[in-house]
């Protein structure tokens, strides 16, 4: 508690050292997918093609902020005993919203997407960030916190769907690249369409980040 | 009153409960006229999807087409026409719904028929679609066939699906997979029916291709198993107005 207090004394800026690493770390060297192994799911299963993907991530970032938020300002007032079913609560409920709204406005979208909208619920990074950092954090640090997984886990799965995309179709966001480019026979890789195209992606993709940051599981 | 106590709890509970289950229910009443505009677009589009190419035209443009070129009637098991429903109001095919007659026995239900004639001429005939209903593997799914104007030849199909695996068999409603169906036949040469029967599995041999085989989806075994006894299904349910219509085209409207 005394370095809190202290902290606000000193009027800590909205974004401050300390905190831009709330958003930078989940992106690199923190990132709930290639280091934490988390959402492996729904990265296997939307990105085929980008704009699934994009509608992914972004759904995603919405459902963790909003949680994230919502946890933290009742943080003080959640009995520990229920706190793992109000924070599926707060998250079944914001999913749902999201694809109400999808239903709505993008239903080609809401249509494709399916089932893993739904499954945001069990998307384990917004859960394990509710869990590990906006039951103990203020509001605004947890929307930062948020925005870095929320964004460490988009960025995640459009690398990988912009492979799965290209290589598996030969299109990026549905526009035909090579033939834009003059090269019509370009052989697509059946195997980039099927999930587990998915997996060698993903794991090259892990590989090369844990090279770079020299992570290692113990 | 304490944090940890059993009534904080429930009492937290319960307030937690009624809010978010508020939020649900307003976002759902205010969303749901935008919902049903959505949901009719995409019948429609689906519909127009069997017989044209809707590439690159938008909601309003779709629903224009729409009204210029469908015309519907509605049928029974027996292929006679119903004009009316059964608390005694006039029945459109647009009005039919598909899936609600699905849970009726087959000698029950009606069946509509979409007309697709040139824009403006209803006299045109140029295809008639009709829906088709059944189960996939983890939920329905449905669809639109085409057939050209000797009610044989299968002229374009639209399919879609409710909850079947993406990249598996949620390709059914993909448009590469729904033009496999394309130039297929219903019927042999003698008039029995044969319906058009996805294969199992992918790349399938050219002479396994004939006029009543499509090339399957590798993974999507049970998708496709629902999807050919739909279609067997649904022209059982059709060949009594199939007969008739391809006897006397002009007695079928």
């Amino acid at each position: 508690m005394s370095t809190e207090t202290l902290e606000k004394k000193k009027r800590e800026s909205l974004f401050s050292k300390r905190r831009k690493k709330f958003i930078v770390d989940p992106l690199n060297d923190q990132n709930p997918i290639t280091v934490q192994v988390l959402g492996i799911c729904s990265a296997l299963a939307v990105t085929t093609q980008m704009k699934p993907s994009l509608t992914m991530a972004i759904s995603v970032l919405v459902v963790m902020i909003f949680s994230n938020l919502v946890i933290s300002v009742l943080r003080q007032l959640i009995p520990t005993r229920v706190r793992i079913i109000v924070q599926l609560a707060v998250i079944a409920t914001l999913v749902t919203l999201v694809s109400e709204v999808l239903k709505a406005y993008q239903y080609d979208m809401y249509k494709q997407l399916s089932v893993f909208v739904g499954l945001i619920i069990t998307n384990c990074i917004v859960m394990g960030r509710l869990e590990a950092f906006a039951l103990g954090n203020k509001p605004w640090d947890s929307i930062l916190d948020a925005l870095g997984n929320g964004l460490g886990y988009g960025w995640i799965i459009l690398a990988v769907a912009f492979f799965r995309e290209i290589l598996g179709s030969g299109k990026l966001f549905d526009f035909p690249v090579f033939e834009a480019i003059g090269i019509h026979n370009f052989p697509t890789n059946g195997l980039m369409v099927t999930p587990v195209g998915a997996f060698f992606v993903l794991g090259l993709l892990i590989w090369v980040m844990r090279t770079r940051s020299g992570y290692v599981e113990r | 009153m304490q944090q940890q106590s059993n009534t904080y709890v429930i009492i937290f509970s319960v307030i937690t409960t009624i809010v978010l289950g508020g939020m649900l229910a307003m976002a759902n009443q205010f969303l749901k006229p935008r919902q049903q505009k959505s949901i009719e677009l995409d019948t429609k589009r689906q519909i127009l999807n069997a017989v044209t190419d809707l590439k690159g035209k938008k909601g309003k443009e779709i629903l224009d087409l729409y009204n210029q070129t469908i015309d519907g009637i509605v049928i029974d098991i027996n292929g006679k026409n119903i004009e009316d429903s059964e608390n005694g109001t006039a029945i459109t095919a647009d009005k039919v719904d598909v899936a609600r007659n699905y849970k009726k026995p087959p000698e029950e239900r009606a069946y509509p028929v979409f007309i697709y004639h040139k824009q403006g001429d209803t006299e045109a005939v140029e295809s008639y679609i009709i829906p088709v209903y059944g189960n996939g593997l983890w939920g329905n799914i449905w669809g639109y066939v085409a057939l050209d104007t000797d009610l044989n030849t299968v002229k374009g199909a639209s399919f879609d699906h409710d909850s079947e695996t993406p990249g598996l068999g949620a390709r059914i409603s993909s448009s590469d997979v729904e033009g496999r169906f394309k130039g297929k036949k219903l019927f042999d040469e003698s008039g029995h029916l044969k319906s058009v029967i996805m294969l199992k599995g992918e790349r399938n041999p050219e002479n396994m291709l004939d006029i009543h085989h499509v090339d399957g989806l590798s993974g999507a075994t049970l998708t496709v198993n629902g999807l050919n006894s739909m279609l067997q299904n649904y022209f059982e349910y059709y060949s009594a107005f199939i007969k008739k219509a391809s006897k006397n085209k002009v007695a079928a409207l």
